[in-house]
């Protein structure tokens, strides 16, 4: 199948396993050190390498990140990934679901590609909206929740995840489609994809290269202000015990107490 | 101060509205004096006595959209609405696969942003204040728009609790157009899988069995399955797996699944992962099995056991089994 274009929004996060760093001023996740690629598009990655995978494919990613960062469109590129366009500009910082689309939206137009792919959800903001919003702002119709997803011909066909099962979703390209972890196997970097990703090129676009204005994006454009953070009451722990053959009965005892059974 | 005016995403299925909207149509009443709900499909007629029970004094019926995905059509009928001069001061959306869809899409139409991920609210001096869930729950943050209503919010399941009003009456229902969105809309369902279930809704159930990766088996789940028939309760599971393809979708617990608050959630072969703790540390008592001395599961059960789930799981289904 020749020429399909497909861009993966990938989003660079703060590793998710350290404890997040709230900014004191702003109240919100400090993301100015180092960004690893977010696990939730290492799915979306693989699904576009699946789905354009010939020689004359092309699998674009488009990030948006504070200062310059690459380190996770580098481990998407050594994946498989052709190229990749990252929008860093300090003008961004405080930029909500609807601003990263705008900036989004208008780093993809020019791709002008056939799919476009994002996570269900983040990690890190797990708000949900960017890719509706960034399918709204490119005009385009969109097929979310997707546990698998098959092109033919022009349209594409999505298993979307319901309530009580999934639906069969079809929809003509171009498209925004967002999948679910489990959608398929991400496969590992190897040596030679890891090399291979040092050379391949990665666009740095400001703000201004994109045209946009800095009052519609960023803090500005978010129109909203957090006004405190705080840790969440904690939920004590009750009594551990190690089961030496009563564990069942030590549970059947608290089910009683409890009037289950 | 209240608000004047909310408008609630409302969904309703054939069973009726879904427990999500009338937890929203609730709140909506607390915070505001006005309470319309926005709807669509071949069921709303027969729920709109139900929605206005909850609070709800209008209802904007967008009629059935076949199958069409409903992210663009509603989402369009809504910004028609309140092109037309209609401001309500919030707008709640139902975390939920349409909801969030139908909220991304006007959030973009109308150009304002979103709030998700909202599990309280009050309202003061004509503001509301949210309380957010920020990191799978560890943390809770407070947000306000800075900008004139309609201000949207994407609400998360369990935040609040649903009650009927004294005596509420039967609600205006006005019909709502759909304007054509063209090739907007042209994702259609062509086919619709529904798992059977039987017992309580997961989302429903006094008690929860949940297993996860340390079972070690997708057969192994047959024990989490009988285990939740003997206690009438419903089974679930962690996202490992779900995606490893063990259970269906429906079956998840935590961030991105279900939010349960059961009477009991008994976690089996859970690790307790901040993202799976997020849909079901709201649960009135913990029960967990695992292994793993350290497991963070054992840091919010009320009664853990260090032990191997299966030593553990055969011998309470017998014991169980022997008492009915
Ligand atoms: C954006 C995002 C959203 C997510 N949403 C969700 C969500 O909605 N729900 C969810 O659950 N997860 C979610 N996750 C995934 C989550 O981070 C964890 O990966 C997942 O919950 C782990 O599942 P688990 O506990 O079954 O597996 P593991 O973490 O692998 O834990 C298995 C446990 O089993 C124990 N064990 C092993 N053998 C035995 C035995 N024989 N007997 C007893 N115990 C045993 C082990 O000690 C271990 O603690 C999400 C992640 C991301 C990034
Ligand atoms: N800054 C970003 N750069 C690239 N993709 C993003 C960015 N923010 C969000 N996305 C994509 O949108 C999905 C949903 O994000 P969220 O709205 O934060 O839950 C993510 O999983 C990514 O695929």
């Amino acid at each position: 199948m020749p020429d399909m274009k497909v861009v993966v929004c990938a989003k660079q996060i703060p590793d998710p396993a350290a404890p997040p760093l709230i900014r004191p001023d702003t109240h919100t996740l400090d993301r100015t050190g180092k960004l690893i690629l977010d696990d939730s598009d290492s799915y979306g990655v693989e699904m576009a390498l699946q789905l354009a995978g010939g020689a004359d494919d092309e699998v674009t990613l488009v990030s948006m990140a504070p200062n310059g960062e690459t380190a996770g469109l580098r481990t998407a590129l050594a994946m498989g990934a052709t190229r990749a366009v990252l929008i860093s500009d300090d003008a961004l910082l405080g930029s909500d679901a609807l601003g990263t689309a705008k900036v989004l939206a208008a780093a993809i137009r020019p791709i002008q590609p056939d799919l476009v792919i994002a996570a269900t959800e983040s990690t890190d903001g797990y708000t949900g909206t960017m890719p509706v919003q960034l399918a709204e702002l490119l005009g385009l119709p969109s097929v979310t929740f997707a546990k698998g997803v098959a092109i033919d011909g022009s349209t594409v066909k999505v298993q979307r995840q319901t309530e009580a099962g999934y639906d069969d979703v079809e929809c003509p390209l171009p498209a925004v489609v967002t999948v679910t972890a489990g959608v398929v196997e991400p496969r590992y970097p190897s040596f030679k994809g890891i090399m291979a990703a040092r050379s391949k090129p990665i666009d740095v676009l400001t703000l201004a290269d994109l045209g946009l204005a800095p009052a519609d994006v960023g803090a500005a454009g978010a129109r909203q202000e957090v006004t405190q953070v705080s840790e969440a009451e904690a939920r004590t722990a009750g009594e551990i015990v190690e089961d030496d053959g009563e564990g069942a009965q030590r549970i059947l005892a608290f089910l009683e107490q409890l009037k289950v059974i | 101060m209240a608000l004047d005016t909310a408008w609630v995403l409302a969904q309703v299925g054939e069973a009726g509205p879904t427990s999500l909207t009338l937890e929203l149509l609730t709140e909506a009443r607390n915070v505001a004096t006005k309470v319309a709900a926005i709807s669509w499909g071949p069921h709303v007629a027969a729920a709109a006595a139900t929605l206005g029970q909850y609070g709800a004094g209008t209802v904007y019926d967008a009629g059935d959209i076949g199958d069409a995905l409903p992210g663009v059509p509603i989402a369009a009928a809504m910004a028609s609405l309140v092109d037309a001069g209609n401001r309500p001061d919030a707008i709640f959306f139902p975390a939920s696969y349409d909801g969030r869809d139908i909220a991304g899409r006007l959030s973009a139409k109308l150009d304002r942003p979103v709030l998700t991920n909202v599990v309280g609210m009050r309202s003061a001096d004509g503001h509301l204040e949210t309380e957010h869930a920020l990191f799978g729950g560890t943390h809770i943050a407070l947000a306000r728009f800075t900008e004139d209503p309609p201000h949207l919010y994407v609400v998360r399941a369990k935040s609040f609790t649903a009650e009927a009003l004294e005596g509420g009456s039967a609600p205006e229902v006005v019909s709502l157009a759909v304007p054509d969105t063209g090739s907007l809309a042209a994702a259609r369902i062509t086919g619709r899988h529904e798992e059977e279930r039987s017992g309580p809704a997961l989302d429903e159930a006094a008690v929860v069995v949940s297993g996860g990766r340390g079972l070690g088996g997708a057969e192994h789940y047959a024990m989490i399955e009988e285990l939740a028939r003997l206690l009438n309760g419903a089974p679930g599971a962690s996202r490992a797996i779900v995606d490893a393809g063990w259970v269906p979708y429906s079956h998840q617990v935590g961030q991105t699944g279900k939010t349960v608050k059961p009477t009991v959630y008994i976690a089996c072969g859970i690790s307790g992962a901040t993202q799976h703790m997020v849909g079901m540390k709201g649960s009135k008592n913990i029960i967990a099995v695992n292994k793993d001395r350290e497991a963070p599961i054992f840091s919010i059960a009320d009664l853990g056991i260090v032990g191997d789930v299966h030593k553990v799981l055969p011998a309470l289904i017998d014991a169980l089994r022997s008492r009915n």
